[in-house]
C-alpha cells in the first residue's frame, strides 16, 4: 500500500513541477492521468520495494551521495589531468572485485557508482563478482581499498 | 547580488564548456574505446552538471529550476546505465582493452 501512496505521489509531484498550469480542468485531468498510470503499473506487478526503495531514504542515503560528489570531483580533475598530458600517463587495467552488497538494489548502487566516476566503468556483472575497467591502476588500487564498497552495502541497513 | 549570482554563473558555464572540449579531445586522443569512454565520462558527469547548475543559477526560483534539476537527476541515472551497457556490449562482442594487465582476487 505504501508502495502504491509513494508512486502515486511522485507522479503527481512530476506532474505539477512539469505543467505549470494549474486550472481546475489541467489539474483534474492531471490528476486522472496519474491514477491512470498507478492502476497500470499495479496490474503490471511492479510497484514493490524494487522499484520503489523506500527501506533505503535514509540520511545515510544523502550523506553517501555527499561523498560520492566528492569523488566524482577528484576523478574528472584526474582524468581532465590525464587527457591533457596525453597517453603516456594511461595504464588501463581491467580486474575484478568482490562486492560486499547482498541486496540486489545495492549492488546496483555500488556498480553505478563505480561507472559515474569517470576513470572506472563496471563492465560485467556475475553474481556478487564485479568487472571493472579503470583508465589508471591507481583507480584500480583505490577500489580495491574497498571505501566505496563498504559504504554502499551500509546504506542497505539490515533490518 | 545580482552581479554576483551572474557571474558565478558564468563561471560555472565556463567551466562546463571547457570540460565538455575537454572530454571531446580525451575521445579523439585515447588509445582505444573503454579508454575513450572514460573521457566520455567527464563530459556526462561534471560538465553537464555545471553547465545545468549554471543554468540554475540564471532560473533563479521558479518552475525552469525543478527542471533543470530533474534532468540533473535523469543524467545522473541514465548516463552511467549507457556507459555499462556499452562497456558490456563491448565486452562480450570480444574487443580487447589496450594493454591489459589482468588482476586477480581484491
Amino acid at each position: 500500500m505504501r508502495y502504491t501512496v509513494s508512486i502515486f505521489t511522485l507522479l503527481i509531484l512530476f506532474w505539477l513541477g512539469n505543467s505549470g498550469h494549474y486550472s481546475t480542468l489541467l489539474l483534474a485531468m492531471g490528476f486522472l492521468s496519474t491514477g491512470f498510470v498507478v492502476a497500470v503499473v499495479r496490474r503490471m506487478n511492479v510497484v514493490d520495494h524494487e522499484s520503489q526503495p523506500l527501506h533505503m531514504l535514509t540520511w545515510k542515503l544523502l550523506s553517501y551521495y555527499g561523498w560520492l560528489f566528492v569523488q566524482i570531483l577528484r576523478s574528472n580533475v584526474d582524468v581532465v589531468y590525464r587527457i591533457w598530458r596525453g597517453n603516456d600517463v594511461l595504464s588501463p587495467t581491467v580486474a575484478s572485485l568482490t562486492m560486499m552488497q547482498e541486496s540486489d538494489i545495492g549492488k546496483v548502487i555500488f556498480a553505478n557508482s563505480i561507472t559515474l566516476t569517470p576513470g572506472t566503468v563496471a563492465m560485467d556483472l556475475e553474481n556478487n563478482r564485479v568487472l571493472i575497467h579503470a583508465l589508471t591502476r591507481n583507480s584500480i588500487d583505490e577500489l580495491q581499498g574497498g571505501d566505496m564498497n563498504r559504504r554502499v552495502a551500509q546504506l542497505e541497513g539490515r533490518n | 547580488m545580482d552581479i554576483l549570482l551572474s557571474l558565478v554563473s558564468q563561471f560555472c558555464l565556463a567551466l562546463g564548456a571547457f570540460l565538455i572540449f575537454s572530454g571531446g579531445v580525451g575521445v579523439l586522443r585515447f588509445p582505444d574505446f573503454y579508454t575513450r569512454m572514460h573521457a566520455a565520462g567527464v563530459t556526462e558527469t561534471l560538465a553537464a552538471g555545471l553547465i545545468l547548475v549554471g543554468l540554475m543559477i540564471l532560473a533563479g526560483w521558479s518552475l525552469v529550476l525543478f527542471k533543470l534539476v530533474l534532468i540533473l537527476l535523469f543524467i545522473m541515472i541514465t548516463s552511467p546505465t549507457a556507459s555499462h551497457a556499452l562497456a558490456k556490449s563491448a565486452l562480450h562482442g570480444k574487443l580487447e582493452p589496450f594493454r591489459q594487465v589482468k588482476q586477480e582476487g581484491e
